[in-house]
């Protein structure tokens, strides 16, 4: 219906970036959010008379309605393609589907900031309008087809991001984690341009599709490119938190307003990811790849053991949260080392898991908080929980077991496409190492389960203040029904397990000349221009 | 087709304890105990249909699955399987993942043996268990369902998921309801048997894997993956990967430790399940995957005295253990030990008498620690403490206690007349066939038994004067008696007339000696681009 809706709005099928004007449809979603964003400020700005008093819920409101029209022109992707191949923002169904997770990821922080931000004392508009800008930053970095055009999504969601960790000013450990954040994000900057200036400097473009027919007609692999990818993957890592590039995560993590620290591991990750993928699969693609999957596996196991070894030991339950983020890196890691239609397909679907379930954990942590907004993060703060509050403990398990992998949740049947991308791409002991550090992680969130359940809280009343606003309720609930639900669900016909992967599919070219793929039916070109003839 | 041979007599066995955990926990804390024995009857009587209706020759035929709600049309058995009630539903289509089930004469037994302790469970814990009631029969309830779900699996994803989803409840009855030590027990016990599982998940996947190059056929499915053929070297990695989670379930030898704890702090329900039935699941597993999937492996000359070993040294070094053990439950937690190395030693004897011995002792075993547990429990609930040095002088307070603890005592040991001794002696049987040497040491675990059983009763039942809280304890209620003479009945007519369960097992226990004396081994050519090439050539 929505695609249809776009077509009588004269958006052509085949979009040609060549043309300045066809940009307007392939950026119509990040448009639409800017154009959104601008109008909340306004709002805020308007309708408060003294600054200094919080925002009304109504800013909240207007911001996620400001994501469903993003959304909405989103769709304006659906079933689109690109012809010229020189297009700065890449359109197709990956990048629609990569968008989704990243709106999905802001709606679900704006839930959770609901009520979070009274409690904190930090009810701003402003709060509301970085979350969507950071958005955008994500929607840009991760659609983006050029390196430069990464980079600037990077920075805009980058700087937005900055400021939201350190949003509670006034809390110390806010503004350490920003500042934190901020210098060595600076510095992973600073490495990623640098490593631009090198690739384009061998290859003699940032396209990402002509850097790989450029690397072809080069033939050998010079050193200045070898640098250059090395330090592009370095500026990566560090966006997605990827061991040893992790250092500032726990403290910024720990430090920022708990929402924030949701968007962080679900939506920065997401795109970072994406834009991962993007270059290395796509624009790297077989150049130098026995050095570029090596290194990635080898940062995915050190993510995966390391982080899951430390979050054993962390007494908080966010610490823990934020290393359990960091070696979910590591998983999706081997994902990208897979190299394979199939490893992208894991990725999306994992990712889509991901976020419901990592930003559910957050939504638990908020709802264990005091009336002022301090949250109580020791494991002993989580006594008796499962007695006093069946109901939030109940999801936490899910979302603590769909973390670790159990079947019957979700998480399960993404780390099995993982497994499943592993082992078809020839790295079964890569496999067998990523279900030994997802042994390791089974023990600290089986701890958290075991204090709800087996412990007997402090006092009678202790987890009564405990609770969260009915919107949020209902969001994180919904989370949890849909990660139980999409294990039984996902392998629907044209559910979600296959639209990963034809989603997956799309940034390959698998056309005459590509590589083909198993799990990538290749179209007869004829059929194509027949549905789309038949198409009004 | 009826209903009793459909595959929809499975599924309700499997779907109406999962529904009555709903329903038992909706139903409150007063009701929830009603509920879950209501379940638990109905589930007995389906199991008891089941039984009457089972056919040990029939066999699925080819079966074409219809367009369902996840696509996919592919048939799971193009040729004749011997199993009946099968089911093959598309799930996830385009991995191959489908709803594949079916049961033979082993899965029959293990299934009627759950459904039968199913509501002697809820009867045992009906005064045991105070707090959080609707909680625990939910727990129980689930628990059933996968168990049930893991004997009757055809399809590789499905197994591996009821495997893992018995595991939560256990985890919690163990940790809620159970003793002092319970989360150390629960915690353990957890990270013990997901070791093994996780290992053997990268073994599934590995051979579907396999199974896709070569064949071309995305399929989970038991009797797609018996067809794939392995290099030796191969077939090596993945039995261990299968034997390494089958033998933490059940417990073998030196990954026993996990055992006495999780028994120990269990509450009596939770003893009876694992001791039951849970431990058989590696067994089971042992019989339906490990060696049909990789014959070679299991024959070859290391495997089998290997085996055969741990088995004995499970039968002493647990007999051993026993006998100096103060509390009485973790001394019956070791008779679990001994008694599945008896079983080890009956799968890898290779022949028809081992493994009809091994499946017989599955079920009196079945049937006689649970015993053994139930009187621990009620002898528990009356005197708070499983110490053997706590008790003395039963016998003339509780007369009819007595007598069904030393009947219990005398099937666990495998005294003639109980079910305990027809199987074990088909296991030396069958040992002494292949191995004679391993069974004239397996045969003196018969002796360390009474060696470990018979003092325990003694110092429980007879020895000291009364003490003056024993003199007055009350002696067996009749809701105690309808959980204890049922299995008493069933340990006795398995001892004299075991005749039915054979039969009915015996095809199964054949076809599954006949796979596992096919070789699945290929020699492959060593991997040369050369050789890649002049294969693409062609």
């Amino acid at each position: 219906m929505l695609p249809s809706l776009f077509d009588s709005l004269g958006r052509p099928r085949v979009l040609d970036l060549a043309l300045q004007t066809h940009y307007f449809w392939a950026l119509l979603p990040e448009i639409v959010l800017s154009l959104g964003a601008m109008a909340v400020l306004l709002v805020d700005v308007f309708q408060k008379e003294n600054r200094s008093e919080p925002s009304r819920p109504v800013i909240a409101w207007l911001s996620l309605v400001v994501l469903g029209l993003a959304a909405v022109a989103n769709t304006a992707l659906y079933g689109v393609t690109e012809a010229s191949g020189r297009g700065l923002v890449a359109v197709d169904a990956f990048r629609m589907a990569t968008n989704f997770i990243y709106l999905l990821a802001a709606a679900l922080t704006l839930l959770l900031s609901i009520g979070y931000l009274d409690r904190r004392g930090i009810n701003r508009g402003e709060f509301h309008v970085l979350v969507l800008f950071s958005t955008l930053g994500m929607m840009l970095m991760g659609g983006a087809q050029d390196l430069m055009m990464i980079f600037i999504g990077l920075e805009v969601m980058s700087v937005a991001i900055y400021v939201l960790v350190g949003f509670d000013r006034l809390d110390p450990r806010s503004s350490e984690g920003s500042l934190k954040y901020f210098l060595l994000g600076a510095f992973s900057s600073a490495f990623f341009l640098y490593g631009i200036a090198l690739v384009w400097g061998s290859l003699g473009t940032t396209q990402i599709q002509q850097m790989l027919g450029s690397a072809n007609s080069a033939g050998r692999v010079g050193p200045m490119l070898l640098a250059g990818m090395a330090l592009v993957m370095i500026g990566f890592a560090f966006k997605v938190a990827a061991m040893p590039f992790h250092l500032w995560t726990p403290d910024a993590y720990d430090g920022a307003p708990t929402p924030i620290t949701s968007l962080m591991s679900t939506g920065v990750k997401a795109a970072a990811f994406a834009a991962f993928i993007r270059v290395f699969m796509v624009g790297f693609g077989p150049t130098a790849e026995y050095e570029w999957r090596s290194a990635l596996i080898l940062m995915g196991g050190i993510t995966m053991f390391g982080a899951n070894l430390i979050a054993l030991t962390q007494g908080s339950v966010k610490r823990m949260l934020a290393y359990s983020s960091i070696a979910h890196a590591g998983y999706l890691l081997v994902a990208l080392a897979a190299n394979n239609p199939r490893g992208v397909g894991a990725f999306l679907f994992y990712l889509l898991v991901y976020t419901l379930m990592t930003a559910g954990a957050f939504g638990l942590v908020i709802a264990n908080s005091r009336e002022d907004g301090q949250e109580r993060l020791t494991l002993e703060d989580w006594s008796g929980f499962a007695s006093q509050q069946p109901a939030l403990a109940a999801m936490f398990s899910i979302f603590l077991l769909s973390l670790a992998g159990f079947p019957l949740t979700a998480g399960f049947l993404g780390k099995l496409y993982i497994l499943r991308a592993a082992v078809e791409a020839g790295l079964p002991s890569v496999a067998a190492m990523l279900v030994i550090a997802s042994l390791i992680s089974y023990f600290y969130y089986l701890r958290l389960v075991v204090v709800m359940y087996m412990r007997p809280a402090r006092d009678a009343e202790e987890h009564s203040g405990a609770g969260l606003p009915t919107a949020t309720f209902t969001a994180v609930a919904i989370a949890a029904v849909l990660v139980v639900g999409l294990f039984f669900l996902g392998g629907v016909r044209n559910g979600p397990l296959a639209a990963a992967q034809r989603s997956a599919c799309s940034i390959f070219d698998t056309g005459p000349g590509g590589r083909s793929y198993a799990e990538c039916p290749v179209a007869a070109p004829a059929t194509t221009q027949q549905t789309a003839a038949a198409r009004p | 087709m009826n209903f009793l041979q459909s595959h929809w007599i499975l599924t309700i066995l499997i779907a109406l304890p999962l529904v009555g955990a709903l329903l038992a926990y909706l139903s409150g804390e007063k009701n929830a105990r009603m509920t879950a024995l209501v379940v638990g009857i109905a589930e007995f009587a389906l199991a008891v249909l089941l039984y009457v209706g089972f056919d040990p020759a029939a066999k699925c035929g080819t079966s074409v699955v219809a367009r369902n709600l996840y696509g996919g049309s592919q048939g799971m058995t193009q040729q004749q399987v011997p199993m009946s009630n099968c089911a093959d539903v598309a799930w996830f289509a385009d991995w191959g993942i489908h709803y594949r089930i079916g049961m033979d004469g082993i899965s029959l037994f293990m299934v009627v043996l759950t459904a039968l302790l199913l509501p002697l469970m809820v009867l045992g814990s009906w005064t045991y268990i105070r707090d959080r009631q609707r909680g625990f029969y939910a727990s129980l309830l689930a628990l059933t369902s996968g168990v049930v779900g893991v004997f009757v699996s055809l399809d590789m994803f499905l197994f591996y998921v009821f495997w893992e989803m018995m595991l939560i409840p256990m985890y919690f009855m163990i940790g809620i309801w159970g003793g002092k030590e319970r989360i150390y027990a629960a915690v353990k016990f957890f990270l013990y048997t997901a070791v093994g599982s996780l290992l053997m998940l990268v073994a599934i996947l590995y051979m579907y894997w396999k199974l896709y190059t070569e064949t071309g056929t995305l399929s989970f499915g038991y009797y797609d993956f018996l067809t794939v053929m392995f290099t030796p070297a191969q077939a090596s990695v993945l039995f261990l990967a299968f034997a390494l989670a089958f033998a933490i379930k059940v417990p073998v030898f030196p990954f026993h430790t996990w055992l006495p704890h999780a028994h120990v702090q269990a509450p009596t329900a939770g003893s009876v399940i694992l001791a039951g039935v849970l431990l058989k699941m590696g067994t089971y597993g042992f019989i339906r995957f490990a060696l049909p999937f990789f014959p070679d492996v299991a024959h070859s000359s290391k495997v089998v005295p290997a085996a055969m070993i741990l088995g004995l040294m499970g039968i002493i070094y647990a007999a051993l253990v026993a006998a100096v053990q103060p509390n009485a439950k973790k001394l019956v937690a070791y008779t679990s030990v001994a008694h599945l190395g008896f079983v080890i030693l009956g799968i890898f004897a290779l022949n028809l008498q081992g493994m009809q011995g091994a499946l017989l002792v599955m079920i009196s075993h079945g049937l006689s620690t649970p015993m053994l547990f139930f009187m621990l429990g009620m002898l528990y609930e009356r005197r708070h403490s499983y110490e053997i040095a706590d008790f003395g002088g039963l016998a003339a307070s509780m007369p009819m206690f007595s007598s069904l603890l030393v009947f219990a005592a005398m099937a666990s040991v495998g005294l003639p007349g109980t079910a305990g001794f027809v199987s074990e002696f088909l296991i030396l049987l069958g040992t002494f066939r292949s191995e004679p040497f391993y069974a004239l040491i397996a045969g003196t675990g018969v002796i360390f038994a009474a060696y470990y059983m018979l003092p325990m009763v003694q110092r429980m039942l007879f020895n000291r004067e009364p003490s003056p809280e024993n003199a007055h304890v009350p002696d067996l209620s009749a809701r105690e008696l309808v959980i204890l003479l049922p299995l008493a009945a069933l340990i006795i007519l398995l001892g004299v007339y075991p005749k039915p369960v054979l039969e009915r097992m015996e095809p199964a226990a054949r076809a599954t000696i006949e796979a596992a004396n096919q070789s699945r081994i290929r020699i492959e050519p060593a991997y040369t681009p050369v050789a890649q090439h002049s294969e693409s050539a062609d």
